[in-house]
């Protein structure tokens, strides 16, 4: 079940709200207000922000005239755009055919059961979250899981432990 | 003119011609041979998205999708063959298996796409009983139930709501077996941008969206002994109450549909046809102001709840351009609870109204805090005609039997044009029929104001009143209603007065109205025969202007004072407020 409410960007002072708000009208005026630019905004702001605050969403609905529940659409269609932040170490686990068949099922398990999260959660100190992808391209030593980036094949449960007591 | 290309081709054995660009699908209905779709509804959502409407043509690979599939010279359809029958029941499966099958308990049980068609198909075992998804229904808002875990996913709701309506509440959202129409962020319904105007129940071929009913505390108010409980009912429930009893679209029922209100137990049944009269004194008296003092032209009529919550969030620096009116059942519930109480010695607060609306905005309108009077809202339930109908068959009412019988006195006598309040341009032609007779001082030659009639998205036109010439424009639906709020916020309307109703065709296809399926839509014009039915009963009536009405002229006399007088602006006026698109 998908969760209720976006979550509200971690601000609780105007201040922050009006600094996230001048920096998102710097964005918006780099493109025309043509509906065609939805996904290039929507891409800049993911990679600013790491997800596409819920303040992000209204500006760019109002911006381009398109209604939010579309935007909301394209945002959760695509699994490059993220509704919540992802955590300082954002931990994927490739459950694409190969690596599953060799048991990255179980490297997810394990994950969620150290982290005590669900699959697109972020811990509440923000410092993991979980994604579940799909096919990284690194077969050839599946079962693979990636922090930032980084990939770690061949990987066991004892391994992910080890990387994850060394992020600690 | 240049001539149609026709293409000829074969449809299960038949020969048929038609023009060019017609899909398989229609020009099989053209020679009656029935193609069952799902996700289907004309020049609305044709996307091919169900694939229960395909269809196998000679030589080519995969089945076509008949609602899409443009016909080809010499083609040869097969639209019931044993391969397409197979494929249908598979599909059907499919989405069966993933749907809250509870259909006795089900709001749309007997009058459902869905169920129908597995019916057809002779479903009798779901095959692929895996897992289904889980949705929390959302019962938030006055207006609307929406409850995913009977939809099917063929967006009919998102294509009314973004194409036709232009307001984009619901979309799409999600990917795969996660996939559902949600609202941004999966918020309530009563936290976005819906203005409640209920098209997406009309056009949604499952019980995934139905009304908020209020069935349950109307039958509380009429077991109680304390409670005098008064029902009105709105211009345009009689023209299609009858259709939920199989009688065919456009019948007149209003004889029979005030028999049953009067078996169900109600105190007394009133024609909000009368409040309506009401209105249209009101608003032609302000107009008449407005337009002598060139004061927040054009004015806009006020009556359509879904289009005052529009304007509200969409356009709240031209809500000054809204007639003060409140809306007749409003109006009405008001004068029930003043007037009428007074003259009847009846504590007000023991008098429960019920409204019968083709509507599920007035139950939105209804708790609006302005709209009440001493404390006491103007009018405290609102049943749709759907909801009417639920509570005359509960009742084992045969209703199609029913002797013809007449609204109570005082408060039933209407006039035509209260009638026509019902249909798009309605408004506007009861208005003229007053504005030109107190503008002129003179009674009208001619007082079918035919240019405002007729379905037409958007009409406009001149009338002349004694030496005045004012321009009217009538917009219904909101999609249409935005070209005209962008006309005037971009200094570009030259008109004086305004007609919007939220829903396409008026009230008659209101949100509240007897659900018509994809199919009887694309053969039927369920918009003209209920307009048809609404005009007769204004060419039959004997008093056809509002200001003529004799109730309304005693009432005014006896109670209000003047038209747009001070009694008549605390009892009969509103305001608006500036509403936030998102609460969230």
């Amino acid at each position: 079940m998908e969760e209720k409410n976006i979550q509200e960007e971690g601000s609780c002072c105007n201040c922050m709200d009006e600094k996230l708000e001048k920096e998102l009208d710097e964005i918006l005026e780099k493109y025309t207000n043509s509906k065609d630019n939805l996904i290039q905004i929507l891409n800049e702001v993911q990679i600013k922000y790491g997800y596409i605050p819920q303040i992000a969403q209204r500006k760019i609905s109002e911006y381009l005239g398109i209604p939010m529940a579309e935007i909301y659409g394209v945002i959760t269609f695509y699994s490059r755009f993220t509704l919540k932040p992802k955590g300082k170490y954002a931990i994927s686990v490739c459950l694409g055919t190969a690596c599953f068949v060799k048991g990255s099922e179980k490297i997810m398990e394990r994950l969620k059961q150290r982290l005590n999260i669900s699959e697109g959660e972020t811990t509440p100190d923000g410092k993991f979250s979980i994604d579940a992808t799909r096919c990284v391209g690194a077969c050839g030593i599946a079962p693979v899981f990636t922090v930032n980036g980084e990939v770690y094949g061949k990987a066991t449960v004892k391994k992910l432990d080890e990387v994850l007591d060394s992020l600690q | 003119m240049s001539e149609e290309k026709m293409i000829n081709l074969k449809i299960d054995n038949k020969d048929v011609r038609v023009p060019e660009g017609t899909t398989i699908l229609e020009a099989a209905r053209k020679v009656n041979i029935d193609i069952p779709t799902l996700c289907f509804l004309k020049e609305i959502n044709e996307v091919g998205d169900c694939r229960m409407c395909i269809t196998e043509v000679e030589g080519r690979r995969g089945f076509a999708t008949s609602c899409i599939q443009k016909v080809e010279e010499g083609m040869v359809v097969h639209t019931n063959s044993p391969a397409v029958i197979e494929a249908r029941r598979t599909i059907l499966d499919l989405i069966l298996s993933n749907h809250h099958r509870d259909c006795l308990t089900c709001v749309r049980n007997g009058n459902c796409e869905l169920q129908s068609l597995a019916q057809k198909l002779n479903m009798t075992d779901i095959r692929y009983d895996g897992v289904k998804n889980e949705y929390e229904i959302d019962e938030l808002s006055p207006s609307i139930v929406r409850d995913f875990n009977k939809c099917i996913l063929c967006r009919r709701c998102v294509a009314t709501c973004k194409k036709v309506q232009k307001i984009g509440a619901i979309d799409t959202t999600q990917r795969g077996f996660s996939s559902c129409i949600s609202t941004v962020g999966n918020n309530s319904l009563n936290d976005v941008n819906c203005t409640f105007c209920g098209q997406c129940i009309e056009n949604c071929p499952t019980g995934a969206l139905h009304e908020k009913e209020s069935i349950e505390e109307v039958w509380k108010k009429l077991k109680d002994p304390e409670t005098y409980v008064v029902v009105q009912t709105a211009p345009a429930v009689r023209v299609a109450l009858g259709e939920e009893f199989g009688m065919p679209i456009g019948t007149n029922a209003t004889g029979k549909m005030v028999n049953a209100l009067k078996c169900l137990g109600f105190d007394k049944v009133f024609d909000t046809n009368t409040g309506a009269d009401f209105t249209i004194m009101e608003e032609g008296t302000e107009f008449v102001k407005r337009f002598k003092e060139n004061d927040n032209l054009p004015m806009i009529t006020s009556c359509s709840p879904g289009w005052v919550k529009y304007i509200e969030m969409n356009y709240p620096e031209n809500l000054k351009h809204l007639s003060s009116c409140k809306s007749p059942h409003e109006m009405f519930g008001a004068l029930i609870k003043t007037y009428y109480a007074e003259k009847e010695n009846i504590d007000p607060a023991k008098i429960y109204v019920v409204s019968v609306m083709p509507c599920i905005a007035k139950k939105f309108e209804r708790q609006r805090e302005e709209m009440k009077e001493n404390g006491l809202y103007d009018v405290d339930a609102v049943l749709t005609t759907r909801e009417l109908a639920r509570m005359i068959k509960s009742a084992n009412i045969e209703f199609t039997e029913l002797e013809d019988e007449a609204f109570d006195d005082p408060m039933g006598e209407a006039t035509g044009a209260g009638a026509i309040f019902g249909v798009t341009g309605g408004v506007m032609e009861a208005a003229l029929r007053s504005v030109s007779e107190i503008l002129t001082g003179k009674e009208l030659e001619k007082i079918d104001f035919e240019e405002v009639r007729g379905q037409t998205g958007i009409k406009r036109a001149t009338i002349k009143i004694g030496d005045n010439e004012i321009k009217v424009v009538v917009a219904h639906g909101l999609g249409n209603a935005q070209t005209i709020m962008e006309e005037i916020k971009q200094g570009k309307a030259d008109y004086q007065f305004v007609e919007i109703m939220a829903c396409p065709g008026g009230c008659i296809m209101g949100g509240g109205q007897p659900i018509k399926s994809s199919k009887t839509r694309m053969t039927v014009d369920v918009r003209k025969k209920r307009a048809d039915a609404m005009y007769t009963i204004d060419e039959k009536s004997k008093i056809r202007k509002s200001h003529e009405n004799p109730v309304l002229q005693k009432i005014y006399q006896d109670y209000l004072g003047e038209p747009g007088g001070h009694k008549a602006h605390e009892i009969l006026h509103t305001h608006y407020t500036e509403r936030e698109k998102y609460r969230i």
